[in-house]
């Protein structure tokens, strides 16, 4: 008679254990899960080249794109986009440059993560070509021309007139370094 | 080690029997101070016609929160008074009534309704950051703001101009105390000034009360707000995301100025930055 | 289930300090569940009193901003799982086995183990201040990248939280089971007074939210030391991220600390009302409804990171449809008090203050939850008076009313009643003086975390830390009334509250003896 409350009790025990673990992992889950919905709304455009649904330029209206560039970390070096602005027309293909220039005495592993002002305007500036699809090695003293092909969809709703396209460097560095690096920061903080 | 930091951070006795005859003093003074100062009870007079909307959408819930308060505390305190062992009141053993039932859960949900529609609007007209006059972006580094005027291609940094000695008490403090940097923003009135925010290091956001714009300033990515001002003025404002120990210490300072004014300083920064190539 | 749970009572009484240690009985350690959480309290209550002081005028007086922000962290942390949770996990094992007539909770060796993991999480906590580098100084709700600066202090803190949080996922698990299995026999679900419903839904809630935390700093974790790149924008992640995932658990988290709460009001106002709950059906409803919503709007305390519109127009209409299952409540319970024949013993006091002032918080909730006015107020005194509104009036004041109501069934003395009153009273001026001028300090603006401030804040900061003063000593009061009650209350009659009807005042003498229940009561 008790065994048998006994044997429900474990048996909600186990449930719920597994209900714990369950939820551990959505945790989890949330990383992926997010990456998509950035992915859908175009919020964090991942690394890889766009499809241009639509290559209809249209003439009837222009926007005005703003090129940013920031460059993270110690390191002596800039990152400038060759022009600050230009008005483009949706479907047309558009050429941008990037210098980067390293001005200090070390070669640098570096990385650039692309980011849209206003967010959703990311949905529709396709990249065909970018330097932010892979790791760029600058050696000491030496500039780079990063080129970007993109085009923006005849699709991007008629209220957005200006379009940022952010770009932000960051060194990429050996792990154990880093951590090392890290763990002094923290010390004096 | 760990002596010497405790001893740091309580700053020595001196600074406690200072805190203590403070507090006393101050308890004594506070009444009268209070009747001389002007307390700021509400919002800040917003300076674009977009906080003038959030204020008035703040005052109208706060009145719909005023009458509900009046009949929910109402009944609260009607309750209270006559319902009362002590008066002699016998209880009624009623605990259900599904007509009031239902109209308390139905009545909420169109004053809900109501307020829906111009939180609606003015959340739409505060995200529009489109079709902007110019554009400044802001990037916060642990402790200061870093400005970039994009179409003038101006850079600078702003940092806190309080001399420490008033923060630490050693003289008085000014009228600006906190709030004043070395080198301000400077925007023209009545033109739509995008604000893009990003930041070196951790968040930081970019807030400034009398120009109803608060935004996180994230690494690695770029956020974007804006607003219009509407008379000249110095507007004055601090980071709103707590980025470690001087989070308290990078205040935001905005200029607004005439559009001539504002040639003219946009030709001085330039001419300062062609002298120093 | 005529059955009664057997299990080893052969340790009849083992005194001296093992009988602690080792107790499995429920009623012990609700016991030392309580004065854990008093003993957390008035470690986070000194936290915040330092924090007031240096507020106290502008400038730098008391403390460095390294120590100021360890303070505002360690302050939150230790008063929401240290102080708040473990006392109403304390309510639970008290009362649920009393109330449903069950002879103990059904797992009672996991129930010694989820209490003693507390002691050595809060001295992780509270430890953190002394390595090197000083605790973490991120705020309670840790956001990436700030915590990967941290020194050692964050990675106790992140271990200290995956000991509190394995601590409330056994306690919600050996209360959930013991609701569902344990019941004496009549004791249907839909007759289970509110308290047990509501530790129902709250245990629910922390077995789905918790691991959540959990996941979220162990994330933080591999982040500082193992080279992930969750939150790390030049690895690929978000530091947004960190947000999104804390928020999926800190929203239910705030009504884990709320719930509880109500289900304590929703017993001590009937009882001094003499009169049932009105609409028992559609409080249990109201509150699962929110518990419920509580998944669904975890965005909106991120307003100003820049989501897309049409998520924030999501986030705010879903958070203003919390007001209408809370509502409810609120209403059920005047409806409560309405031609009753109340009397104002302090439990009653307490439970009115939370009713009165956890009402305020919710209004100060629903004008946060739209989103153009709460992208002025986020992240400032405005948000802060908010949630103490809604945690300190609401759950620590409900605790209160429960330990007043339940004390003389715990230990068969009463409360100087006189003294309880006074507790109430100088509670809920010094509350009020210390967060209802928060609410200007918000509206002109002044953020929330900053150790220093402009002349314009200094006349409410004044007010508001003589009043924190005010408040943390009140609750030395209380101590005191605890003290004298334990050892020279008078004793407490059988029932010392005519209208107290759920089966711990009926079917049981007054103290509890240490074992009850053995034999389930027919309830019909």
């Amino acid at each position: 008679m008790s065994n048998s409350i006994n044997k429900r009790n474990r048996e909600t025990f186990r449930k719920l254990t597994v209900i714990t673990l369950v939820m551990f992992g959505f945790g989890y889950a949330l990383v992926p899960l997010y990456e998509k919905i950035c992915e859908v709304t175009g919020i964090n455009d991942l690394a890889k080249p766009d499809e241009v649904v639509n290559a209809q330029v249209d003439t009837s209206r222009s926007i005005v794109l703003e090129f940013d560039a920031n460059v993270r970390g110690e390191i002596a070096w800039e990152l400038v986009p060759r022009e600050r602005k230009r008005k483009v027309h949706p479907g047309e293909l558009v050429h941008v440059v990037f210098d980067l220039k390293n001005s200090s005495e070390v070669p640098v592993l570096a990385q650039a993560i692309p980011s849209y002002g206003p967010q959703r305007a990311g949905l529709y500036v396709k990249k065909l070509d970018c330097f932010c699809f892979t790791q760029q090695e600058i050696a000491a003293g030496e500039n780079l021309e990063l080129p970007v092909v993109l085009v923006v969809e005849p699709s991007i709703p008629r209220d957005v007139h200006t379009v940022t396209l952010s770009y932000t460097m960051f060194e990429i560095e050996g792990g154990g370094e880093r951590t090392a690096a890290k763990e002094l920061e923290g010390g004096k903080g | 080690m760990i002596k010497n930091d405790i001893k740091s951070t309580f700053g020595g006795s001196m600074r406690l029997t200072a805190f203590l005859r403070l507090i006393c003093v101050g308890t004594v003074m506070l009444v009268p101070g209070l009747a001389a100062a002007e307390l700021q009870w509400n919002f800040k007079p917003a300076n674009t016609e977009i906080g003038v909307a959030v204020h008035d959408l703040h005052s109208l819930v706060m009145w719909i929160i005023v009458l509900i308060a009046i009949v929910v505390f109402g009944a609260m305190f009607y309750a209270i008074v006559k319902h009362r062992k002590s008066a002699g009141h016998q209880a009624h053993q009623f605990h259900e009534n599904t007509t009031i039932e239902i109209v308390w859960t139905v009545v909420p949900v169109f004053i809900l309704v109501g307020m829906a529609f111009p939180a609606t609007k003015a959340l739409l007209e505060l995200r529009d950051s489109s079709a902007p006059d110019m554009t400044i972006k802001a990037t916060g580094y642990q402790w200061k703001w870093g400005y970039d005027y994009l179409d003038e291609g101006i850079s600078f940094y702003s940092t806190l101009s309080t001399p420490r000695e008033q923060i630490e008490g050693d003289t008085e403090k000014g009228e600006n105390y906190l709030l004043e940097v070395d080198n301000p923003v400077v925007v023209p009135v009545g033109k739509k000034v995008r604000i893009l925010t990003t930041a070196n290091d951790v968040l930081h956001a970019w807030y400034v009360p009398e120009l109803t714009v608060k935004q996180d300033a994230i690494p690695g990515f770029i956020r974007d707000t804006w607003f219009r001002a509407e008379k000249t003025g110095t507007f004055r404002g601090q980071c709103a995301e707590l980025c470690g120990k001087e989070h308290g210490f990078m205040p935001i300072v905005v200029n607004v100025v005439s559009e001539d004014e504002y040639k003219i300083w946009v030709a001085e920064q330039k001419s300062r930055v062609a002298a120093r190539n | 289930m005529e059955a009664v749970h057997e299990h080893d009572h052969s340790h009849d009484h083992p005194s001296g300090i093992m009988r602690w240690v080792k107790t499995t009985n429920h009623k012990d350690i609700g016991t030392m569940y309580l004065w854990f959480s008093f003993a957390m309290f008035m470690v986070g209550g000194v936290m915040a009193l330092i924090l007031r002081a240096e507020l106290f005028q502008p400038g730098l007086q008391v403390v460095e901003p390294e120590f100021f922000n360890q303070m505002t962290t360690l302050h939150g942390l230790i008063m929401v799982f240290g102080a708040i949770m473990p006392a109403f996990v304390g309510f639970a094992n008290w009362q649920i086995p009393m109330m449903i007539g069950a002879p103990d909770m059904a797992f009672p060796r996991l129930n010694n183990w989820s209490f003693w993991l507390l002691p050595p999480a809060a001295t992780l906590l509270v430890l953190s201040m002394f390595v090197p580098g000083g605790a973490a100084g991120v705020g309670w709700t840790m956001y990436a990248p700030l915590t990967v600066q941290q020194g050692m202090g964050m990675d106790l803190l992140i271990f200290a939280v995956h000991i509190l949080g394995m601590s409330s996922i056994l306690g919600s698990i050996n209360i959930i089971t013991t609701i569902l299995n344990m019941r004496a026999p009549g004791m249907t679900m839909m007759k289970m007074p509110l308290f047990v419903w509501t530790w129902l839904i709250t245990a629910y809630l922390l077995v789905a939210a918790m691991p959540v935390l959990a996941g979220a700093v162990t994330m933080t974790l591999t982040d500082r030391h193992f080279g992930t790149n969750f939150f790390n924008a030049a690895g690929g992640g978000d530091p947004v991220l960190f947000q999104h995932i804390f928020w999926f658990f800190g929203h239910p988290e705030v009504y884990i600390i709320a719930i509880p709460a109500f289900g304590v009001v929703s017993q001590v106002i009937p009882a001094f009302s003499r009169k049932p709950l009105f609409g028992y059906a559609s409080m249990v409803y109201a509150t699962a409804s929110i518990a419920i919503l509580s998944f669904l709007v975890w965005a909106h305390h991120m307003y100003t990171v820049g989501m897309p519109v049409e998520a924030q127009l999501y986030y705010m209409f879903a958070t203003m449809l919390i007001a209408v299952p809370t509502g409810v409540k609120v209403f059920n319970w005047v409806a409560t008090m309405w031609r009753g024949s109340l009397t104002f013993e302090t439990p009653m006091l307490f439970a009115l203050g939370f009713l009165f002032l956890f009402t305020i918080g919710g209004f100060t909730g629903l004008v946060l939850s739209l989103t153009p006015v709460d992208v002025q107020l986020h992240d400032t005194y405005y948000v802060v008076a908010h949630f103490h509104y809604v945690m300190v009036a609401g759950a620590l004041f409900s605790a209160f009313a429960g330990v007043y109501f339940w004390l003389p069934k715990w230990i068969g003395k009463m409360y100087d009643e006189t003294l309880g009153k006074w507790h109430f009273w100088l509670s809920i001026i010094f509350f009020n003086v210390t967060f209802f001028v928060q609410h200007f300090l918000g509206l002109a603006g002044m953020p929330r975390r900053i150790p220093d401030y402009s002349l314009q804040f200094t006349d409410f900061n004044m007010i508001s830390s003589i009043g924190a003063f005010g408040f943390g000593l009140s609750q030395l009061l209380f101590l005191y009334i605890l003290i004298k009650a334990i050892r020279s209350g008078e004793k407490a009659p059988e029932k010392p509250w005519e209208g107290a009807d759920t089966l711990e005042w009926t079917h049981l003498p007054t103290p509890a003896p240490y074992h009850s229940f053995e034999t389930p009561p027919t309830v019909k």
